[in-house]
């Protein structure tokens, strides 16, 4: 079966996950993104490429940044964009997912952006457009579930080349709940896919997946429930959010305890390599899992990745609704 | 067939229409690929104290859904500082449909309203589908290049510049 993100032609019609996305497609997608960084220090931050196409931003679960920075990201395209605030919206009322897609379609849509707590959701908005011959209209999924957070994987990506150049001689820790996280599977897939040659996944046990190589097919991969394993000369450190809501289903004792053994201080942080940069998906629970002294500190390139996610995000939607003939 | 005469020559021609429409606060914006190589000569040739601009045009082009554009990476505008008021000569190898240089006039007022832009072309060959001209021009082929053909400027190791002629 052919990858429903891709057409005949192999080219990207929607995002939704980095599984099984080549090495190819991934550079492709940073190296559009390059120029797209320059368009915010313009006069005029904006460029025509989406210029009278809509998009609609599906957000069926709360969040601040990744909702914004899509936004900004369409109308510095120039697109029209239009939030919906599903909880306040027909789908408290009771309306299907397939339903709200259909009425939006019904309204001229160019480009769904989707967050949904149901991993998944994304797939079957591409599924229904396909069937109803509507496969003109892009789906971008803004993090699904468990599952996966495509734009999220590849702003990171962008990150570490900028800051590091060559993936191939990367040693990379990416530490914290990654059983849970849709942003730590988007992020192996990616480093993966790029070559990275040494991936380590660092937690407590309860948070790491019992296989690692059950979660992608990789042997760069390595676990380590020791957090000084994890990070003794790395390159790029990437925390991941300890959701609060881990702490109700007994998988962690307490934040502080967490914080003893994972919370990335000056001290783990000398671990690494001295030019080791400091990355987190935002947003951070300082003295949970990063001190504030890491997060504020030189190493850290966490704002940066914000400013870079725009460019990324450019760079998709430019490529699925602004590029190759329909 | 169509034949041009040597790159170097048209470079040499271009100089000298352009060095009496210099002032010093002149700017020349090479217009990605082949015009930057072209600016980058002239800048040469004619001395100018004021930094080499370049443009790129894929953000403004309107052929994506031709499948072309936006498909050198990396590549962006680098403009001057402040191109409010300031006087810019766009540059490019070949004139064609004026496609580009509309592109490109788009992508400059992205950066502010310039006093004056002219553009300076090594070779134009006819087959505008836009009105467009250029203001200093080396050669002006006698009948328009067919559609099936095109001049493709090349740079060698050395920094010289060639035209050949190319079959779609």
């Amino acid at each position: 079966m052919r990858n429903p993100q891709l057409n005949e032609n192999g080219e990207l019609i929607h995002l939704l996950s980095l599984d099984g996305l080549s090495r190819e497609i991934l550079l492709g997608i940073l190296d559009r993104a390059e120029p797209f960084t320059a368009v915010a220090e313009r006069e005029v931050k904006k460029v025509p490429l989406l210029r009278g196409k809509s998009v609609f931003n599906l957000f069926f679960e709360n969040s601040t940044r990744t909702r914004t920075t899509f936004e900004i990201a369409a109308k510095r395209l120039s697109a029209d964009v239009i939030n919906l605030n599903i909880n306040t919206s027909s789908a408290a009322k009771g309306e299907s997912l397939l339903d709200t897609v259909d009425n939006l379609s019904a309204m001229q849509a160019d480009m769904f952006v989707v967050r949904h707590a149901s991993s998944g959701a994304p797939y079957l908005i591409a599924q229904h457009l396909a069937a109803t011959r509507r496969s003109h209209i892009h789906v971008v999924n803004a993090g699904d579930g468990r599952h996966a957070h495509p734009t999220q994987g590849l702003l990171d990506m962008f990150t570490i080349r900028h800051y590091k150049k060559d993936f191939t001689k990367l040693s990379v820790a990416v530490v914290g709940d990654i059983l849970h996280s849709r942003v730590a599977r988007s992020q192996l897939h990616a480093l993966a896919t790029l070559g990275v040659p040494d991936i380590r996944l660092v937690g407590p046990r309860t948070l790491l997946p019992t296989a690692a190589d059950r979660m992608i097919e990789s042997t760069s991969l390595r676990v380590c429930h020791k957090l000084d394993d994890g990070l003794r000369g790395v390159d790029v450190i990437m925390m991941l959010r300890l959701q609060n809501e881990r702490m109700q289903g007994a998988l962690l004792p307490s934040p502080q305890e967490y914080f003893k053994s994972y919370g990335l201080t000056p001290e783990k942080l000398a671990l690494a390599k001295p030019d080791a940069i400091v990355m987190h998906p935002g947003p951070m629970n300082r003295g949970i899992e990063i001190d504030s002294a890491v997060a504020d500190g030189k190493q850290a390139v966490i704002l940066p990745q914000v400013t870079f996610g725009i460019a990324v995000r450019m760079a998709v939607m430019s490529m699925l609704a602004g590029g190759s003939a329909q | 067939m169509q034949s041009l005469p040597p790159a170097t020559e048209l470079i040499d021609q271009l100089v000298a229409q352009l060095r009496p429409a210099i002032t010093p606060a002149t700017v020349l914006v090479g217009i990605h690929t082949g015009g930057v190589w072209v600016a980058e000569a002239l800048h040469a040739a004619l001395k100018l104290a004021t930094p080499l601009a370049s443009i790129d045009t894929s953000f403004h082009r309107d052929d994506h859904h031709l499948g072309n554009g936006l498909k050198a990476a990396g590549r962006v505008s680098h403009l001057p500082d402040d191109v409010e008021g300031a006087h810019l000569i766009l540059v490019d190898d070949v004139l064609y449909t004026g496609r580009t240089i509309r592109a490109a006039l788009n992508e400059l007022f992205d950066y502010g309203r310039p006093e004056r832009v002219d553009l300076a072309v090594l070779v134009d060959r006819g087959g505008r589908e836009l009105p467009i001209a250029a203001t200093f021009c080396a050669y002006t082929l006698s009948k328009p290049l067919p559609a099936s053909q095109s001049f493709n400027l090349a740079r060698a190791t050395d920094g010289q510049l060639s035209f050949s002629l190319g079959e779609k």
